[in-house]
């Protein structure tokens, strides 16, 4: 049973919070342990694991992102994780209209690792990693909105393309990710040095 | 189903509590004097062992012996705890996989000191009842990982009760309020207690209590609160009265038993500030007498960055709930530190909104306690929790980076699958270190257990596929199950969990319970009168020292005749002739003791203090 079936769901990334959530509290009050503390051992081991199943299912599903994700790997087979090489299921890429400046980007944090970064560079790192963080709220949203609309509204034979468009965005999102991660550590780790620095 | 009874087994304090069938309300079940507090205290005297208010005041006079905050000692490895060890008069020494407590002869673990909490309850719900009682909800810090709620479950094992569940503080705290004091919406619990502090946000709705997200510390409460305060006075002590100390011998960090004293009225000035602007504290010392007085800003600057630590972790659980401190519709206190004014205005602060606390924030907990064991003895159907589990779960991969299997604040119960192979040929036995925590490298994680799965069929590598279930049950308990896909065979699991006891020793000290039960009631009052006799002796000795020449020789005489019959009849076990004896004793000592604080008043401090220094007494 996939986590769509779980809620008696079709396979479709626009949920409605508010539903999902009453088919939550509903499926959670009849498989709790809590209401089966007499029942036989072995009922209570198969409560326990639908219990369990509908927490998982609600965890995923509730994540528009994570919903993504999830959908993504049900539709290429991949049930479970298996091994680590398929752990993550997307690898992090850059955006192509980003890649100038990306290599600038990586240039100034490899700077800021051997520990020179004055303050214009600084003030230009925090600009560049707020721009970063806003591509990443557009993608983010493009995932949710205009690519979710399009799964939802796609043909079978129409969906190899909108699963594509899916994987490409999540690539986009987890590179810009790591690089905003980069950058915050960069600039905390500057403002380590130079607070270091004030003291000496 | 039989009775389940509620328990909150504190740092400081624990209580019972139950759900009266007519009112279907909660209520604490109080002990025969009626009190509902049990101090999570127990003294291993000579004559026998004692918990709760009769260990409390063996604190002073047996500081080796008396374990007392021993819930920051659960489901910890020596290397945890060692830093605060110089703060404690008992001995902890490392054993295997948990730490022990030197008590006298023998060693005790700490599952074994909460067992004899439980049982004082077990036993005072069982007099309230007049039948046995086997089943307990006990409640724990949201916080707790997985070695500290397996070491709750093994203390109540100890004390023979099944304990049904474990649940969360906060959470408790939210269902006792819940009956009808909540409105639907956002609940942030903030629950400071004198070891743990928890933050937890929940939403209510139907009936339904869902935790959004948790967070806390397992090492901040009114314990460090009070470390603090007593840090400071011991500093002032040596700067006031440095001479006095030289010429007299005292090494002040080391004298457990002045270390206890400071410790308890450094406890009590707190207190007494939560709700006065400033108080004193008077503590005499072989050959002197200490006063001080102590403003609430002092107290209050001491303790500042102590809250100011809560506040982090609140932040943490909003972000992970994906809210504002704005949209949190109520703020419920939970945990006697949240009487601290100052506590109060930093949630405050960073909520915008006046916190609840209608219901004893000392009670809550175990009221909370009884509604759940309410609803899983089926009492109550309309209400359900669903709490999270406070910590990502992971096994440690190559390099030893952690790979998250069941991230934080999932809600339990839950569980995660992963495939495991073999990395050499005819390997038959894969190892897997879990642990629990949020950091990259499995070092900076606290490690849970190692698995060994074994009886693999010899294959060529990576051929054997073992799907491996981790499973976190309502308790918040990880259990592990893994079968080879191609054989479909079940294989067998070692588990070696990092910290904590096995089946085999647990089953060993539910047998030594009975051999080291408390006291029964008679040597319980032997030993308190014993204790008695013991601290007016001291006090009189003290007394003498500073204040023999008040009196005159004929007086001198008559102290000296009452206290040698009180050491003659201390040896006997006729504890009423104890308890006549230090009668006599205090008696012959009035007039003495009355000039002394004559001239303590006179001397040290204007007369506008005397009232203050008298309350503090």
């Amino acid at each position: 049973m996939n986590f769509f079936e779980v809620f008696d769901l079709p396979r479709k990334v626009g949920i409605d919070a508010a539903e999902l959530q009453r088919r939550f509290h509903a499926l959670s009050r009849r498989h709790h342990p809590d209401f089966y503390q007499s029942a036989p051992a072995e009922e209570q081991a198969r409560v326990l694991e639908s219990s369990a199943r509908v927490n998982a299912a609600y965890r995923v599903l509730r994540d528009p992102i994570a919903r993504v994700e999830y959908l993504i790997q049900l539709e290429e087979g991949r049930d479970t994780k298996e091994g680590d090489e398929t752990r993550s299921m997307v690898t992090p890429k850059a955006p192509p209209e980003l890649l100038e400046e990306m290599f600038e980007i990586e240039e100034t944090l490899q700077d800021a690792r051997t520990g020179s970064l004055d303050d214009t560079v600084r003030a230009a790192l925090a600009a560049q990693c707020e721009r970063l963080a806003a591509r990443r709220v557009t993608e983010d949203a493009r995932i949710t909105g205009e690519l979710s609309a399009a799964w939802d509204a796609a043909a079978a034979g129409d969906q190899a393309k909108v699963l594509a468009d899916f994987k490409a965005a999540l690539a986009t999102r987890a590179y810009l990710r790591t690089v905003i991660d980069d950058l915050g550590e960069a600039l905390e780790g500057a403002d380590h040095l130079t607070a270091k620095g004030r003291q000496t | 189903m039989s009775r389940i009874i509620g328990i909150d087994l504190g740092t400081t304090n624990s209580l019972v509590a139950y759900v009266d069938e007519k009112t279907g309300l909660p209520r604490v079940i109080p002990d025969e004097d009626g009190k509902a507090l049990l101090p999570s205290i127990v003294s291993y005297t000579p004559d026998g062992v004692v918990v709760g208010d009769a260990a409390r005041r063996q604190l002073v006079r047996r500081p080796a012996t008396t374990v007392y905050s021993v819930k920051r000692f659960m489901g910890r490895g020596y290397d945890d705890v060692k830093d605060e060890l110089k703060y404690f008069p008992f001995t902890v020494v490392p054993t295997e996989h948990v730490v022990s407590i030197r008590v006298g002869e023998r060693t005790v673990t700490p599952p074994e000191v909460s067992a004899l909490v439980l049982k004082a309850l077990k036993e005072r719900a069982e007099r309230h009842f007049g039948e046995s009682v086997e089943k307990a909800v006990v409640t724990v810090p949201a916080y707790f990982n997985d070695s500290q709620r397996q070491a709750t479950r093994d203390a109540g094992r100890i004390a023979g009760l099944d304990v049904v569940r474990i649940v969360n503080e906060p959470t408790a705290a939210s269902l006792a309020y819940g009956l009808d004091r909540l409105k639907e919406g956002v609940v942030a619990v903030y629950d400071l207690g004198g070891g743990t502090f928890d933050i937890s946000i929940l939403r209510v709705k139907d009936g339904i209590f869902e935790v959004l997200a948790t967070n806390g510390d397992t090492h901040l409460g009114g314990d460090d609160f009070d470390r603090v305060i007593l840090l400071w006075l011991m500093e002032d002590i040596q700067a006031c009265h440095h001479a006095e100390l030289q010429r007299d011998g005292v090494d002040l960090a080391h004298d457990h038993e002045v270390m206890q004293e400071l410790r308890l009225a450094a406890e009590a000035a707190k207190v007494r500030l939560s709700s006065a602007d400033r108080t004193a504290l008077t503590l005499p010392f072989a050959g002197f007498t200490y006063h001080k007085a102590i403003a609430r800003a002092d107290l209050e600057r001491l303790i500042e960055p102590l809250v100011t630590k809560t506040l982090g972790p609140c932040r943490m659980a909003l972000a992970d709930a994906g809210l504002r401190p704005s949209q949190v519709d109520e703020i419920v206190l939970v945990g006697g530190s949240t009487r601290v004014p100052l506590v109060r205005r930093r949630v405050q602060e960073l909520f915008g909104k006046t916190p609840h606390s209608q219901i004893n924030p000392d009670e809550v907990v175990a009221l909370g306690a009884a509604v759940q064991a309410h609803i899983l003895a089926g009492g109550i159907t309309s209400m359900l929790l669903l709490d999270v589990t406070p910590l990502s779960l992971g096994i440690e991969t190559l390099g030893g980076i952690v790979s998250v299997l069941i991230s934080r604040n999932s809600t339990m119960p839950t569980s995660a699958r992963e495939m495991f192979t073999t990395s050499a040929d005819g390997q038959t036995v894969v190892d897997m270190h879990v642990v629990q925590g949020e950091r990259e490298l499995a070092k900076d994680c606290r490690s849970l257990a190692r698995f060994e799965l074994r009886g693999i069929d010899a294959m060529p590598a990576g051929m054997p596929k073992i799907d491996v279930t981790f499973l976190v049950d309502a308790n918040g308990i990880l259990q592990v199950q893994a079968t080879e896909l191609r054989t479909g065979k079940t294989a067998s699991i070692e588990v070696k969990p990092t910290y904590g006891l096995s089946d085999a020793e647990v089953e060993r000290m539910v047998e030594d319970s009975f051999t080291y039960a408390e006291a029964d009631v008679e040597t319980r009052m032997l030993i308190e009168a014993r204790n008695e006799a013991d601290t007016v002796v001291t006090h009189v000795e003290r007394a003498l020292r500073q204040g023999a020449h008040l009196v005159d020789e004929a007086e001198r005489t008559r102290i000296a005749a009452a206290r040698a019959e009180l050491t003659r009849v201390r040896e006997t076990q006729d504890r009423d002739a104890i308890r006549e004896a230090t009668t006599a004793l205090n008696r012959a000592t009035e007039h003495l003791a009355e000039l002394m604080m004559d001239t303590a008043l006179k001397g040290a401090l204007g007369t506008a203090r005397a009232v203050e220094i008298m309350e503090s007494e």
